[in-house]
């Protein structure tokens, strides 16, 4: 039960955006990866479930190698694989209930009744009780987010993916968010991997830190290894001091 | 003078006058440096249209290399009824009934026009009943299927790739991905399905109304009676006119439709990437449309 990321090049036209990314996210762990906007982290999520096709290097989940599959074995991989993205990517014409329960009607032998309960389970576990028939433009950027991961854990996934989960959220709610992932965790016994700018709320929800820096894993460690972590690059980022990340580029 | 030795020289050195000795016997003095640069940039210039002809015809390849590509994927996508199943009547009832209006609006004008400009141009010359001929040729094998087609590549087009697109920047087609759905048999296969079935049924509710129209008129303003209007109608009809006109709406309800999705999945930036999703999918399917028409007319007719 692990996801291998194993020495990953993906480029754009002439933009190299990851230039040799690997990864090891043990069994049962959050893993938080950080580092500038840019620099290819959403690019190294999408790899894990197949949104994005790397240009080389191998992708393991549960020892299959995610780049060699067919589509149904990949749609196996993904049912188990939750995915929390970015701006919560909610289906606008659908209500949170029909959003959360998409997923759901995929799985074998899931009756209806079996459907809704499960949506309003996940639902509770995210604090949005009574939020089923509303349409996600009626929701708060907060309560988007929260309702994005709903949708992801209803199929009981073994694996949880956030995309820079309290991007663009107020402290409170980031902090609601932080103890939502932290709670999904113990709870489900899910292994998470966090894509995050936002090094408070790494040093809240994660096991162990990876910075991507220049389409690699410059550091990897424990919370506590990155805050004295000596490399001007690491320093730089987590203290906000650019000067130190020019010194270290240079 | 070939343009192998004219270029070289045009570049470097003055035109030769009648009579006036030069520096060179080949004609002309060596130029500076600055008149060599603006005479390159005079040709790069004079070049340009053709660069941007050999541009525009490599991305036309490549899109039309990746509309086929995507209807690869629809053909595929037709074997998952589990996913596109109960989302076909919605799409059928969205660019179908919903078209009706607009579709109507324009047959009801153009059936009354077609019939006052025919009675103008016959005025004397040819017997009016031959009214009812044109009105009836043309809606049936022209005018209704044409007008409907291009009226619904504004209408279901543009809503198709605006749709798709704002999915596509949103993530929300990724996020279909990651459940394990197939995006094209969940979003292209249905909406396909209900242009290649409703526009036919559009397009034969739009002639009838044309017809109808031009009948109402020849017999309100132009005074001519409704055996007379048949007479005209039935003279040069072809049941095959029908059918006809049914192959053509089947084959814009596919353009219109593959083409909105098609531009809407491949979708790139924000705002400004869905709206030229949007523009283009109506230019596009207006322009394969009328192409259409004419490559069905050459070799159905």
């Amino acid at each position: 039960m692990s996801i291998i990321l194993k020495d990953i090049h993906k480029a754009f036209g002439a933009n190299q955006v990851l230039k040799g990314f690997s990864l090891d996210v043990k069994d049962g762990e959050t893993l938080a990866i950080v580092g500038q906007s840019g620099t290819g982290k959403s690019v190294a999520l999408k790899h894990v479930v197949g949104l994005l096709k790397a240009d080389r290097g191998e992708v393991w989940v549960d020892g299959r190698n995610v780049g060699e599959m067919e589509l149904e074995e990949l749609y196996q991989v993904r049912r188990n694989v939750g995915y929390v993205f970015q701006f919560a990517a909610l289906f606008d014409s659908l209500t949170i209930g029909e959003n959360v329960g998409l997923g759901l009607k995929r799985i074998p032998g899931m009756t209806g009744e079996a459907i809704s309960n499960r949506v309003l389970e996940c639902l509770a576990l995210v604090e949005l009780e009574g939020y089923e028939d509303r349409y996600p433009s009626q929701l708060s950027g907060g309560q988007r987010k929260r309702a994005g991961l709903a949708r992801a854990i209803a199929t009981q996934p073994d694996y949880l993916l956030y995309d820079e989960p309290t991007t663009g959220l107020d402290p409170v709610t980031t902090t609601v968010i932080d103890r939502l992932i932290i709670r999904t965790r113990e709870e489900l016994k899910v292994t998470s991997v966090v894509i995050t700018h936002d090094m408070e709320s790494a040093y809240r929800v994660a096991d162990r830190i990876g910075m991507l820096y220049d389409g690699v894993i410059r550091f990897m460690g424990t919370p506590e290894e990155i805050r004295a972590c000596p490399d001007p690059i690491v320093k730089g980022f987590i203290e906000g001091k650019p000067e130190l990340l020019e010194e270290g580029s240079g | 003078m070939t343009f192998r030795v004219w270029l070289p020289h045009y570049l470097c050195r003055t035109t030769p006058e009648p009579g006036i000795p030069t520096a060179d016997a080949e004609g002309g003095d060596p130029l500076p440096i600055s008149a060599i640069l603006k005479r390159m940039r005079l040709i790069l210039f004079l070049l340009e249209p053709f660069r941007w002809v050999g541009r525009w015809g490599l991305d036309t390849a490549a899109h039309i290399g990746r509309w086929g590509g995507l209807g690869m994927q629809t053909v595929r996508g037709l074997q998952r009824v589990d996913i596109w199943g109960r989302l076909l009547m919605g799409q059928m009832a969205k660019i179908g009934v919903d078209s009706v209006p607009i579709a109507l609006f324009i047959a009801t004008f153009t059936g009354v026009v077609m019939a006052l400009q025919a009675s103008y141009t016959f005025t004397g010359a040819v017997p009016l009943y031959f009214v009812g001929a044109l009105v009836g040729k043309t809606m049936i094998l022209e005018l209704g299927p044409v007008l409907t087609g291009l009226a619904l590549s504004g209408r279901v087009g543009a809503n198709i790739a605006a749709e798709l697109g704002t999915m596509r920047v949103t993530e929300q087609i990724d996020a279909l991905e990651t459940m394990a759905y197939d995006p094209v048999a969940y979003l292209v296969v249905p909406r396909v399905l209900a242009g290649v079935i409703m526009v036919p049924m559009v397009v034969v509710l739009a002639t009838g109304t044309g017809i109808v129209a031009g009948w109402m008129t020849s017999l309100y303003l132009l005074d001519m009676s409704t055996p007379e209007f048949m007479k005209g109608l039935r003279l040069f009809f072809e049941p095959w006119d029908i059918q006809f006109a049914v192959i053509k709406s089947v084959s814009f309800g596919l353009t219109i439709t593959s083409i909105g999705s098609f531009f809407g999945f491949t979708t790139m930036g924000g705002a400004e990437g869905v709206g030229l999703s949007a523009t283009r999918a109506v230019v596009v399917s207006s322009m394969v449309i009328l192409v259409l028409d004419a490559f069905w007319a050459a070799t159905l007719l």
